[in-house]
């Protein structure tokens, strides 16, 4: 079953032009990558599904209902949640208290702070401190945490990795896993392709605001990836 | 022991001008909103304060059961009908309208209540005083006013950081955009702010009433003793506004105590000297 699609999907800062006529399909359950390189509309694309930036009504289907032209806020309410990239927890907050900012969605289901804090054992220590005395890697973790307790069937991931050492994005990632594994649906958007390509089973590679090429990613051959990401 | 008396008189002050700068102060802390008509809507208050007063008879403390509702409606309407449709365009655009809703609140007053001076009668209290050993006395109400400025903010620290809606409050702060990625709707979230400020601004201009007399044209001074009270407190702390409140009552008082003419002058004074050695204010928190 299709949980998100979108049809002819176009994006406009002003009057720029970030996005052209995107098609992407996510199946329930399934994981994806979205790679490209700078400035290629990854992030733009994340931000048009979940309505940070506005777009056409019909370009963008959730569960088979039109959510294009809907706010930022009602598409969580829906169920699509957004680790953005950079983190960007709230200063002013404690770890908990920016975990429990998820719960704003009003959603439930199997994610609650102890299941998050099951997943990611070194943040419950931390839970009183500032979300500003974290390190990189557990700001990261705060953030898919926080993404988590909205409960959302559509997971976006907008750079993970950004940032941070190998040893660390390794983890992030195994407990990626342990989240799909749960069934949630993931959209993974990272320039690191072998490790978007690792945790996702078909990929779309976007070149400067155009999609390039899309297809499974076992048994693909990474020249013609290299060839898309960069438009040779 | 006149000092003394001079400094517990004008810390006392310093409580009724902290009162004034909560609204201005809660405004500006969560949605950025520099809210030219403050001060008017504190004269409004008082205003709303007579009419209900003149037509139910009740007290004027007991008055702010109905005016603080009436004029957290007031806030509501007002964010969520018009002021949420200024905060994407800049800085100039919310100032422009509450610069406009200021001189609206200003010549409606003026239509309906004409230009005479009014005020809110509350009876002994407002003469009593406590007379303490070794000279000293203290007006009840100036005390009561602080006891109020004190549980005021008291009960907004309690709902920022102990509730769920503070904590949205502080987060749509830190980062609106964010927040509205996490379900927060922004809008709404402002017009509940606008409505909580405004039950504390319907406290201050009931308070103001019964303290002085006010007429149609009060509005602007208030907003200006609110807005150095905010400011010298540093923007964002509700504790540092009445900080703030008190150095401006004291600077009063010490300035009125060397010459009667000097009270005002010496207030804006110290607000000038604080923002030369502090410019972001004494205890400032929010962030940019």
């Amino acid at each position: 079953m299709t949980l998100l699609q979108t049809r002819k999907l176009s994006a406009f800062y002003g009057d720029f032009q970030a996005l052209f006529d995107i098609e992407v399909s996510v199946d329930q359950g399934e994981t994806i990558a979205v790679i490209g390189a700078n400035g290629a509309g990854k992030t733009t694309f994340l931000r048009a599904v979940s309505g940070a930036l506005p777009s056409a009504r019909d370009a963008v289907l959730f569960d088979g209902e039109p959510i294009g032209d809907k706010s930022a806020h009602e598409i969580v309410h829906l169920g699509i949640a957004m680790v953005p990239e950079g983190r960007r927890l709230f200063p002013s907050l404690s770890v908990e208290e920016n975990l429990l900012l998820g719960t704003h969605s009003d959603r439930t289901g199997p994610w609650t702070l102890k299941r998050v804090y099951d997943l990611f054992p070194r943040i419950y220590e931390l839970r009183h401190l500032p979300s500003t005395a974290l390190s990189g890697g557990q700001q990261q973790m705060t953030a898919v945490g926080r993404a988590l307790m909205s409960n959302p069937r559509l997971l976006l991931c907008d750079e993970l990795s950004l940032g941070l050492a190998p040893v660390v994005i390794r983890d992030i990632y195994a407990c990626l896993g342990m989240i799909v594994a749960e069934g949630t649906t993931v959209v993974i958007v990272e320039q690191d392709i072998n490790r978007a390509l690792d945790a996702s089973s078909r990929f779309y590679c976007f070149q400067e605001g155009h999609l390039a090429l899309t297809a499974p990613t076992t048994g693909f051959d990474r020249a013609s990836i290299t060839a898309a990401y960069f438009g040779l | 022991m006149d000092w003394i008396n001079i400094l517990i008189q004008g810390g006392l002050l310093g409580g009724f001008y902290a009162l004034f700068a909560i609204g201005l102060s809660m405004s500006f802390g969560i949605m950025r909103l520099v809210n030219i008509a403050h001060g008017d809507l504190i004269v409004l208050a008082a205003y709303v304060g007579l009419v209900v007063t003149e037509r139910t008879g009740l007290d004027p403390f007991l008055s702010m059961i109905l005016v603080a509702p009436i004029m957290f409606a007031l806030g509501y309407v007002l964010q969520r009908g018009l002021l949420n449709q200024t905060l994407t365009g800049g800085l100039l655009p919310p100032l422009l309208v509450t610069f406009g809703i200021s001189i609206i609140i200003q010549n409606g007053l003026l239509e309906v209540f004409g230009a005479y001076d009014h005020r809110l009668e509350e009876g002994a209290i407002e003469t009593a005083s406590l007379h303490l050993p070794g000279g000293l006395s203290i007006g009840v109400f100036p005390l009561v006013v602080f006891a109020v400025a004190v549980l005021s903010i008291a009960s907004l620290q309690l709902l920022f950081y102990r509730t769920r809606l503070g904590r949205a409050f502080r987060a749509v702060s830190d980062d609106a955009d964010t927040a509205e990625l996490m379900g927060i709707d922004n809008r709404k979230l402002y017009a509940y702010a606008l409505g909580i400020a405004m039950v504390f601004t319907a406290i201050a201009g009931v308070l103001f009433g019964i303290r002085t007399i006010f007429a149609p044209s009060a509005g602007p001074i208030r907003l200006i003793l609110a807005f150095e009270a905010v400011i010298i407190g540093g923007l964002g702390n509700m504790w540092g506004t009445l900080i703030g409140g008190i150095v401006l009552g004291l600077a009063q008082a010490i300035g009125a105590a060397l010459d009667p003419n000097w009270q005002i002058l010496a207030g804006h004074l110290a607000f000038l000297a604080i923002l030369i050695v502090r410019p972001n204010g004494l205890f400032p928190r929010t962030r940019d």
